[in-house]
């Protein structure tokens, strides 16, 4: 900026010295052109600068996917396995209190459980047994009850998976699958 | 060159500029969602294919700057 304005105003000058300009274009020696110049040059940087933040933003995701520790988690109890009928679902919190599951006997008699929160907006999701899906009532997401695969609507990304293990008549959450 | 042309070569970089933004700001959503999603396979070739962008963003304002340059020298001298 001050660069342009410099030259700018020492071209101006020049102009003042030999009488051709009036005294106030060096008092506010703004020439459009030059200013467009300017102007360009700046957004340019914003952008490259923008072009920057964005590879830093990339680098910080590389640098998370290799250093960041997986989370260990710790066997729950789920209850018995005649505590839910065929068709019939189960709600409960894993790993933590703050992330709410839904388990799901299916009309198949398989035992899935997936966390309850969509993966669109974190909606909690729902399971149709007239159609035998894992639906989302906020967006029309749907989801498949046999993997958590998304079947329709925003959700980018599948439930994820809550990892259950049979313990005689009990039921365990081991862990969660992304 | 003439200041109409210098304008005509720093808005056609400008564009390119802003087209690779477009490119590197889809990259960026598509890596995290992968990253989110627990993919760790296209992290690394996504990160190095933003780089370049960003390489060739840098090429293209440093073309702008001679531009600018070769235009005002040229304005100095006239």
């Amino acid at each position: 900026m001050s660069i342009s304005r410099t030259s700018c105003g020492s071209r101006t000058m020049k102009r003042v010295v030999q009488g051709k300009e009036p005294l106030w274009r060096d008092e506010f020696s703004i020439e459009t052109a030059a200013e467009s110049y300017v102007a360009r040059r700046q957004f340019a940087k914003f952008l490259v600068l923008t072009s920057l933040g964005m590879f830093v933003g990339h680098l910080w995701i590389v640098i998370r996917s290799r250093f960041a520790s997986k989370p260990s988690f710790q066997p729950q109890s789920l209850g018995s396995l005649t505590d839910i009928g065929i068709g019939e679902v189960k709600l409960f919190s894993y790993p933590t209190p703050d992330d709410p599951c839904i388990l799901i006997r299916t009309v198949s008699d398989q035992l899935v459980a997936y966390s309850q929160k969509c993966t669109h907006l974190s909606c909690a999701v729902y399971f149709a047994k007239q159609e035998n899906r894992i639906e989302c009532p906020c967006h029309e997401g749907y989801f498949s009850v046999k993997d958590g695969s998304v079947l329709q609507g925003p959700p980018p990304r599948p439930l994820p998976r809550v990892v259950l293990k049979r313990e005689g008549n009990n039921l365990v959450a081991t862990g969660v699958e992304l | 060159m003439t200041r109409g042309r210098g304008l005509t070569a720093i808005d056609g970089a400008i564009a390119l500029i802003a087209i690779l933004l477009v490119v590197q700001m889809w990259l960026l959503t598509a890596t995290l969602e992968a990253h989110l999603a627990g993919h760790s396979e296209p992290i690394v070739p996504a990160a190095i294919i933003s780089g370049l962008i960003l390489a060739a963003c840098a090429g293209l304002f440093v073309f702008i700057h001679r531009i600018d340059a070769e235009v005002r020298s040229r304005e100095e001298r006239d």
